[in-house]
């Protein structure tokens, strides 16, 4: 069935939210065993983990790592809001107060950590 | 400006879909747009609808791709230009154009124990209710369900794993497990912890965004997975 066949049902915040953690730990997932494998080296073959740690001044891989910190935060916050969905038997204008004041904190958090770079 | 024709597909199978055009009026909902067509263009079309109010939960459809009931949805808000798509309920077998079968949607509403335990007999007193506590609230949130399969049309796990029991089913379980005057906790939660329960739910909440009486189905899976994790660490299995 066509009609039922698209993702017009999909577009709603809840759902996106949801693809955003699934995607994000996809991301986080593939990234870990590259991870370990470079801090393996350390142990393993140092010369060669210098050469993995000299290639983080390259612009691409500050730019990949700005993505990682991003999936990072993501599903970490993406975590943080399905525990609390579920474990929290809190109605939903609490559950909207309680977002909004850990946004707004993070916010705040974020620019003192700004101030301090 | 409500165009005078509206170019109406409607999805009769697999590989089916007919074109229709429709007059268009002021005061037109998507019931009245399917009801048109079986009356005066094509007498062969399929489709089910009893009250016309929103009340007896028979009308479902997929209209362009979201479940919607579809004796209170009117057209103009669903149209795209002057078109609109109309398709059998998603998750079900379709029996013929726009006539899916809810034997599953009930099956499992009695699967999760969505039926009445009761432990007194007509003899015995009536019991008292306390309106205002706390778990009568959280009974009465789902009382006005009206079985219209919506939910379980837009959820992805049901799609994803037919032995979901879906959000209609497991939102009674979490009624009756909330009301004081059923008996039946233990066989409620026993039958929401299995294979197909309430922990398949991922929470992506199509169906709490698209009730069309604005339920909670995920609100109410959710406190099904604690009520069921609560007792799963006291009973130890």
């Amino acid at each position: 069935m066509r009609a039922a066949r698209g993702i017009t049902s999909r577009a709603h915040p809840l759902w996106l939210a949801y693809i955003l953690h699934r995607l994000s730990g996809l991301g986080l997932a593939l990234f870990l065993p590259f991870h370990f494998w470079v801090l393996a080296m350390a142990m393993t073959d140092p010369a060669r983990l210098d050469g993995f740690l000299a290639m983080t001044e390259a612009g691409m891989v500050k730019l990949a790592e700005f993505g990682l910190v991003f999936l990072l935060a993501v599903h970490m916050f993406g975590g943080l809001r399905l525990m609390a969905m579920e474990w929290l038997p809190w109605s939903a204008s609490q559950k909207t107060l309680a977002a909004g004041t850990t946004a707004a904190s993070f916010l705040i958090a974020c620019l003192f950590f700004l101030k301090a770079v | 400006m409500t165009p005078d024709f509206l170019t109406v597909t409607i999805e009769r199978g697999p590989d089916r879909q007919d074109r229709f055009e429709v007059p268009a009026y002021d005061n037109q909902t998507v019931l009245d747009v399917v009801s048109w067509v079986q009356q005066n263009a094509d007498p062969t079309l399929s489709y089910r609808f009893a009250c016309r109010v929103g009340m007896c939960g028979s009308c479902a459809m997929m209209v362009n791709g979201v479940p919607r009931w579809t004796c209170r949805t009117h057209i103009s808000k669903v149209l795209d230009g002057n078109a609109v798509t109309i398709g059998p309920l998603r998750n079900l077998p379709v029996i013929k154009d726009l006539a899916v079968d809810m034997d599953p949607f009930f099956d499992k509403w009695v699967a999760a124990e969505g039926v009445h335990h009761g432990a007194l007999t007509r003899d015995d007193p009536i019991a008292p209710i306390e309106a205002e506590s706390a778990a009568r609230v959280e009974a009465n949130a789902a009382i006005e369900c009206i079985n219209c399969s919506v939910c379980y049309a837009a959820c992805d796990t049901v799609a994803g794993n037919p032995d979901y029991l879906g959000p209609a089913a497991l939102q009674r379980a979490w009624t009756l497990l909330n009301d004081v005057k059923d008996e039946g906790r233990t066989a409620i939660l026993d039958a929401v912890s299995g294979t197909g329960g309430c922990h398949n739910c991922h929470s992506m909440g199509s169906c709490t965004a698209y009730c069309p009486n604005e339920l909670d189905p995920m609100s109410a899976i959710a406190g099904l997975k604690r009520e069921t994790a609560k007792s799963f660490f006291r009973r130890g299995r």
